[in-house]
């Protein structure tokens, strides 16, 4: 097991209803890799987050997270990984500690394990002054970050990141997407679906996602061939459509 | 241990989010108290009472109609515990609590019971009030009547989680409320015997007897007279499993599909 991939998803599909969503996705990601899930809006990078989070069950793909079958050992899986969803997810009129600690106790830390981790990670992502602050006082930037400091908490192996840079400005979006890859440099394994090709850097994995199909999949500079990545993947949605 | 801090913190966020909403407090308190004083007032003198099991004597309409107010509150609240799921689950943090390393039914059973403590506590800010203003079960009675209103709390708990299952919008919530609310309250043992009932209408008295509710009322009845009405049991408990049942069902992750 401790071989196994911080990600795999073998043979996946799902439809929402007559619409088709996800078709035959598979993809790796190895342990401490930065991965972007890449493609435009209704690509089906949500429908793949819901399987990988376990909202939607994997049948009959898989999805094994640090080598724990999602299917079958559900809670072993979602341990090992930390989500920040597309859509905040949060307690508006409840302060960053209260926010923090409710997760923490979710995933079964005690108050004193609880509080030393909210420490570290709201030091990590820069936020440790904010800790007394309701979350309605805060910027769109400083909440994401508190989202991300929140799915740090019980250490998870996997890192995953639905369209976490939606709805912030230029420098926000600059300051969390540095802040998840020093994180994966520092050893988390990450999946990042955006539709911003320029949050990817040339050391990045990329799976290009177009119409519930993967259309791509590799490191970032192998598959641009010297050219920018937007226009790569620019090219690429052209030929696709 | 991890199962019980996630517990805990769910009945605390509960809790924190009652306590910060003073509205839904006095709205909970306002509206028992309002049938009580108010309703009761006019309504006594156009009901006449026998004497029926488990009171021993004539007794005031106010004496009446405690239990069924207790229910009520139970019931107004367990549908808004069941309106917060739905908010809950249009804000994302139902989604966070579904996406924690516990089994699903551990997590909405935590939410139930969050709810229920939360009934409860109305509930008891209710008969205070109603014990300064006299009205009074035995003393005894409170501590009898505790498990037959967490019972019921959980009944009605179960039901309001099973219907945030199925709603999928809040702005669709108010409509559903009054096909549930009204219908169960009415349509019960609250506010009227069921043999009364049974001198206008033998098939509404039917309808009372089979609603869930009706046995809730009565297991609280005879509960503040430290007795057991075991058939009111039963029917609670047996609604309560169901209803937790199909909202679990409710609350299953769909599944993938081949095309």
């Amino acid at each position: 097991m401790s071989d196994a991939p911080a990600l795999l998803v073998r043979g996946l599909s799902h439809d929402w209803g007559r619409k088709p969503a996800l078709r035959d996705v598979s993809f790796t990601v190895a342990r401490g890799r930065f991965c972007a899930l890449l493609g435009p809006n209704g690509a089906g990078k949500s429908t793949l987050m819901s399987v990988l989070t376990g909202l939607i069950r994997p049948a009959p793909g898989v999805v094994a997270v640090a080598g724990h079958d999602m299917a079958r050992n559900r809670r072993a899986a979602l341990a090992e990984i930390g989500v920040v969803f597309q859509q905040p997810t949060l307690d508006l009129d409840r302060s960053v500690r209260a926010n923090l600690r409710y997760f923490a106790a979710l995933h079964g830390l005690g108050r004193k394990r609880a509080d030393a981790r909210i420490a570290e990670a709201l030091e990590l992502l820069g936020m440790d002054e904010r800790v007394d602050e309701k979350l309605r006082a805060l910027n769109g930037g400083h909440r994401r970050r508190m989202e991300i400091a929140r799915a740090l908490l019980h250490r998870p192996r996997l890192l995953l990141l639905d369209e976490p840079t939606v709805g912030l400005d230029a420098p926000a979006r600059s300051a969390i997407t540095a802040h998840v890859h020093q994180l994966a440099r520092e050893g988390i394994t990450v999946l990042w679906a955006t539709h911003l090709a320029d949050e990817l850097r040339a050391e990045d994995q990329v799976v290009l996602l177009h119409k519930g199909v993967v259309m791509a999949s590799g490191e970032v500079r192998t598959l641009v061939e010297g050219r920018p990545v937007t226009d790569w993947f620019n090219v690429a949605m052209e030929q696709a459509a | 241990m991890s199962a019980l801090s996630a517990a805990s913190a769910i009945a605390t966020r509960e809790l924190a989010r009652f306590v910060t909403q003073r509205e839904r407090f006095l709205a909970a308190l306002v509206r028992p108290l309002v049938w009580l004083f108010i309703f009761a007032a006019g309504f006594r003198a156009a009901l006449g009472l026998s004497i029926i099991a488990p009171y021993k004597t004539y007794i005031s309409y106010e004496t009446y109609i405690l239990p069924g107010l207790c229910a009520m509150i139970l019931l107004f609240s367990g549908m808004q515990s069941s309106l917060s799921l739905v908010h809950d689950r249009e804000n994302g943090a139902m989604r966070l609590m579904l996406t924690a390393p516990l089994p699903r039914w551990f997590m909405l059973g935590a939410k139930l019971l969050a709810g229920a403590l939360v009934g409860l506590v109305q509930v008891a800010a209710f008969l205070v009030i109603a014990a300064l203003f006299g009205l009074r079960v035995p003393a005894t009675g409170y501590a009898t009547a505790l498990p037959a209103l967490l019972l019921s709390a959980l009944m009605l708990g179960a039901l309001g989680l099973l219907l945030s299952a199925r709603i999928k919008q809040l702005e669709n919530f108010a409509g559903v409320m009054n096909f549930v609310i009204f219908p169960m309250f009415f349509c019960s043992s609250a506010l009227y015997p069921i043999w009364k009932m049974q001198e206008s209408s033998p098939l509404l008295a039917k309808l009372c007897e089979i609603n869930p509710f009706t046995h809730a009322v009565e297991l609280v009845r005879f509960a503040f007279y430290g007795q057991l009405n075991l058939e009111a049991l039963g029917w609670t408990a047996l609604a309560t499993v169901v209803f937790f049942v199909a909202a679990l069902r409710g609350y299953e992750p769909a599944r993938t599909r081949s095309s």
